[in-house]
């Protein structure tokens, strides 16, 4: 039980290195994955190609493969950067192709008369897209982003093998510390849990102030 | 691009313009194609020397026995979880409560929890060979999930086949195994292989806890100095067999739903598409 009163700081260190990973590559992989999507839903052939080339080998890449290619691969292009910094890459990268899929569903949820009632207004293509098919795309599209990045910070764990600092990784140390591992391991899980349950929190605000209306 | 609320039936000033976009993008992306390229010859990765291990037969030996451990993993795995998360839909199901409630609990805590956390738990706390603290943790978390997919399915089953069932004088027992159990297959296996394809990714997992499998054969081949440190041709040879075998699964499943799509006996259900010409809210409408 003391394990967690004995070791604040490095319990602390570990939840926040696992906060700062999810948020980082959840940024990285919303910015990516709306760019896939927005490639994905494009007029352009060779656009469309490249998004879903992304999206079919990235979902279809174990993580674990992707953390070994990009942590152990880059540096030897001379592509040295903090491994932190790589983490998130490679995490930002895999969640991106999830994100994109659900943003790409939820455009195609919009039936295709409200995109012809706009445009027979006259309205421009931007207006038609900011005013009417996003907003509606934005209301089916929470639910499934809000999975996929409960889904993106479980993963983060996989970074603490790579000797990112992160709440799975601190065990090593308790361990070596002669703490009762079971004991660990809860205090662990809970720091989990806080940081599904917060994502999950979020989301359900998000969908309750704008979700569809069921 | 036919049916999208974001644009018309493209004009041919439209046509003209997008083909330059299109060409636009095609040189943007070759460019990013020859410079990864160009990348991998400047920093000698096609050496001659890199390539050699994977001519010796004691190193394809190696890779191929690596590859099997992860299936071995992964079939495992499949099979438990599977098991698992029968049981599980089951007690999720249950008319009792106490039943219905270990179950809802333990399927909740196992999909909130990080596999490699579970995979980790039983490694060092309770100190099993990789590959069972892998099957282990695989199992739980998959397990869980695919109850979640075989309770939706079973509830998604029309309500008056349950019903009907029962006015049979079937038993629950009779009514599930007979009526409710065989329908919900049909309607869930994409979505079980589709998770099916997530185990085998995880199976990769293993690698972290030392368990002697296809990324681990990988790492030995690719620390050899022998051969230069061939890491990059070793990421080369592995990840399309690994990405190429996740996506056969991938593609399993896509064809399943799509097989299901077009199947006789959903096909009877699905609704027409409305007809144009009822401008009056309801009016010729016969589905909500």
């Amino acid at each position: 039980m003391n394990v967690l009163t004995d070791n604040w700081a490095l319990y602390g260190k570990g939840l926040l290195g696992t906060v700062e990973l999810t948020v980082y590559a959840s940024l990285l992989a919303l910015a990516l994955g709306f760019v896939m999507a927005s490639f994905r839903v494009a007029p352009v052939g060779s656009l469309r190609v490249f998004g879903t080339v992304w999206v079919t080998v990235l979902r279809n890449t174990p993580l674990t493969l992707l953390f070994f290619a990009v942590l152990l691969g880059l540096p030897r292009f001379g592509i040295v950067l903090p491994f932190q910094l790589f983490a998130v890459l490679a995490l930002g990268c895999y969640t991106s192709a999830f994100i994109c899929e659900a943003l790409r569903s939820g455009i195609n949820t919009v039936p295709a008369g409200q995109g012809e009632a706009a445009r027979s207004l006259g309205m421009t293509f931007g207006q038609t897209l900011s005013l009417v098919v996003l907003p509606q795309a934005f209301r089916s599209v929470i639910p499934p982003v809000g999975s996929t990045l409960i889904a993106l910070a479980k993963n983060s764990a996989i970074a603490g093998s790579f000797s990112v600092t992160e709440l799975l990784g601190t065990y090593k140390p308790l361990n070596e510390l002669g703490y009762s591992i079971v004991w660990t391991f809860v205090w662990i899980a809970v720091g989990y849990l806080i940081v599904t349950l917060s994502i999950s929190a979020i989301f359900n605000v998000l969908e309750k102030r704008w979700g569809v209306p069921r | 691009m036919t049916d999208t609320a974001l644009y018309d039936i493209p004009g041919p000033r439209a046509r003209r313009r997008h083909l330059v976009y299109g060409l636009a993008a095609t040189v943007v992306i070759l460019g990013i194609v020859a410079w990864v390229l160009y990348l991998l010859f400047d920093t000698h990765q096609f050496t001659a020397e890199k390539w050699r291990p994977f001519v010796y037969e004691g190193i394809q030996e190696m890779l191929l026995r690596g590859l099997g451990n992860t299936l071995k993993a992964f079939a495992y795995a499949a099979v438990l979880s599977l098991a698992l998360g029968g049981l599980l839909a089951a007690g999720r199901l249950s008319d009792h409560r106490i039943l219905r409630w270990t179950a809802t609990l333990f399927v909740e805590f196992f999909r909130a929890m990080p596999v490699l956390v579970m995979i980790f738990f039983v490694f060092v706390a309770l100190k099993v060979q990789p590959l069972p603290a892998l099957v282990t943790g695989l199992t739980l978390y998959n397990g869980s999930v695919l109850a979640e997919v075989f309770r939706s399915g079973v509830n998604s089953v029309d309500r008056g086949q349950r019903e009907a069932a029962y006015a049979l004088g079937m038993r629950k027992t009779q009514a599930m195994s007979h009526v409710l159990v065989p329908q919900a297959l049909r309607a869930m296996l994409p979505a079980i292989i589709s998770q099916l394809v997530v185990a085998l990714k995880d199976t990769s997992l293993g690698f972290l806890i030392t368990y002697e499998e296809f990324l681990h054969a990988g790492k030995l081949i690719a620390s050899n100095l022998d051969y230069g440190l061939p890491f990059i041709p070793v990421v080369m040879i592995i990840s399309p067999i690994y990405i190429g075998m996740c996506m056969l699964l991938s593609w399993l499943a896509t064809w399943v739903a799509k097989r299901q799509r077009r199947s006789l006996k959903t096909e009877a259900v699905e609704v027409a598409p409305a007809e144009p010409g009822t401008l009056l809210p309801g009016a010729g409408q016969i589905h909500p």
